[in-house]
């Protein structure tokens, strides 16, 4: 098997690690708030608010099981648009309090049904993704399973994109990539290969700036291995984000994202 | 690709003459394929190709066919005033994608423009404003490096010279064979369109048929205002990829405009023969007040 497509397969294992775990493995305190004040409450995104050794902070997720009575409740972890309403008033109730923002990405990528549409998700994912480019606070995203797509994307426009060392993040699915342009859904292996879609390849293009090693023995065995690695990460970054003067922190951040892009002139 | 259910306009032959005779009319419409007598995909009813304005309307059953960047300057821009930036720019191969550069040449000579977007400064009854026009034709109008820069350039420009931007949009999603690069471009046109909305300047969205994916879930969704045309198709997710998950038939209507505007995520749909009037009378409103406030 591939690297490109072992991580595929771990990424989606369903023993591992979700967000509630990432959450109560690195942080205290930690009081989920609930609704997108619209609409509803999704049980794909959990947030709230948390101590990070004693530095108050927002944190977000996007939350999948690990038995199908979990899963049903969470969406099977695919956001509809009433999850990332949420993330983004929790996020602006972020940037009121001047909490730093902390979101965990693990989705295959936006539901997809006729509720999502009728509520909007393109809106929601878009307006996040312009909210989030400009929030006075700082914001960190980790990729700690799949990201796919837009729906991944929602949340995950932050200062500093970490992820683990087997998450993934894609335009899509290798599945969608061979059956929608080669019209041969067998040839994932070789979409997986091509997307360049593996943490180490992302840190390649810089589309992530730090990879997280996970325990050989399987992130589900020793959790503690990666989120000790994580804590530290973050005690060390959030700090030094918080000092940041406001215009250089969203200077930076939008420079992080203004600089993507392959073309002639 | 055929995602979206992309309308093919089937041509009646009339043989080798005719299509002689189409090769010099090919550039003044190319949206029109060969043939004296098109085919509505709407109404089905065979239509005289001279029927057919510079509107681009079924003259049967007024469906608004597909229009290129070209003509949709024609019907929009005061005559003359339509000035192009960066005509030059044109894709590379971030992925190497296997025969990429072969795909791209052929959407390149099939439509006549270089990339899926077209971007300058024009006036539209006296007032100058920025213009960027995506074209379903070039490879289903999809986002890669050169739509995301160049869409993003112009939001700057107009940013930088405190103008207001319209945005015509027409899309199958992000450019897959650009990979994360693509998806990367949502995060940049958004946070481009951040900037100017902070600056108070206006951005209209004018959304096409079709307009979905990751163009819908970035910059077609954040105008001040989002026009649409009638009956265009807008969503986020592709419809066979919501009866492939939910496995139920969709409504009538589903993603229309008109099913944007009831469920109130369109601001007016606006016939093509009235949208460049209307567009210069929201510019007008938008413009007095402005200079009230600013000066």
């Amino acid at each position: 098997m591939s690297d490109a497509m072992k991580s595929v397969a771990i990424a989606r294992m369903i023993e591992r690690p979700n967000t509630k775990q990432f959450i109560s493995a690195i942080f205290q305190d930690f009081l989920e708030f609930h609704g997108d004040r619209l609409f509803a409450d999704d049980g794909a995104v959990v947030g709230g608010i948390a101590s990070l050794d004693g530095i108050a902070v927002t944190v977000i997720g996007i939350q999948k099981g690990h038995t199908l009575d979990e899963n049903v409740a969470c969406n099977f972890g695919s956001p509809n648009p009433e999850g990332y309403r949420k993330a983004l008033r929790l996020m602006k109730q972020a940037e009121k309090f001047h909490r730093p923002v902390i979101t965990f990405i693990n989705t295959a990528g936006a539901f997809c049904g006729i509720g999502a549409e009728e509520r909007g998700q393109g809106e929601a994912i878009a307006r996040n993704l312009m909210e989030m480019s400009r929030l006075k606070t700082p914001i960190i995203s980790i990729f700690i399973g799949e990201g796919g797509s837009g729906g991944a994307l929602a949340l995950a426009v932050g200062d500093y994109v970490w992820m683990l060392e087997h998450g993934m993040y894609s335009v899509l699915s290798p599945e969608g990539f061979a059956s929608i342009l080669w019209r041969d859904s067998s040839r994932v292996a070789e979409a997986a290969a091509l997307m360049k879609m593996t943490a180490r390849d992302l840190l390649q293009n810089e589309v992530i700036d730090r990879m997280f090693l996970e325990p050989k023995e399987g992130l589900e065995n020793n959790l503690e291995f990666t989120t000790t690695e994580i804590k530290k990460a973050l005690l060390a970054s959030i700090p030094q984000l918080m000092q940041e003067e406001l215009d250089v922190l969203l200077e930076n951040r939008y420079q992080r994202f203004r600089k993507f892009g392959e073309f002639m002139e | 690709m055929n995602l979206f259910g992309k309308k093919s306009y089937v041509s009646i032959d009339g043989g080798e003459r005719s299509r002689k005779n189409d090769k010099r009319h090919k550039k003044a419409e190319p949206s029109i394929p060969d043939g004296m007598w098109i085919k509505c995909n709407t109404c089905k009813a065979i239509i005289y190709k001279k029927e057919v304005t510079e509107y681009k309307l079924c003259p049967n059953c007024d469906a608004h066919f597909r229009m290129s960047p070209a003509e949709r300057i024609a019907v929009t821009c005061d005559e003359g005033s339509f000035q192009e930036l960066d005509v030059k720019m044109r894709p590379k191969n971030p992925m190497d994608y296997p025969d990429y550069e072969e795909v791209v040449s052929k959407a390149q000579k099939k439509s006549g423009i270089r990339e899926a977007v077209v971007t300058g400064e024009c006036k539209i009854h006296g007032q100058a404003v920025v213009l960027a026009i995506m074209d379903s034709h070039f490879m289903m109008g999809s986002m890669g490096s050169v739509v995301g820069e160049k869409v993003t350039r112009a939001v700057e420009y107009a940013t930088k010279k405190r103008l207001p931007i319209i945005i015509f949009t027409t899309s199958g999603g992000a450019r897959m064979q650009e990979g994360i690069i693509s998806l990367m471009q949502m995060a940049k046109v958004s946070e481009a369109l951040g900037r100017h909305d902070e600056a108070g300047l206006l951005y209209v969205t004018v959304l096409t048929d079709p307009t979905t994916g990751g163009v819908t879930a970035s910059f077609a969704m954040l105008g001040d205002i989002i026009l649409s045309e009638p009956k265009a198709l807008i969503g986020f997710a592709g419809q066979r990829v919501i009866q492939g998950t939910i496995h139920q038939q969709l409504p009538e209507g589903f993603q229309r405009a008109e099913f944007q505007l009831e469920h109130g995520f369109v601001d007016r749909i606006v016939h093509r023969e009235k949208l460049r009037d209307e567009l210069g009378m929201i510019l007008r409103l938008h413009n007095s007040s402005e200079s009230e406030g600013m000066e």
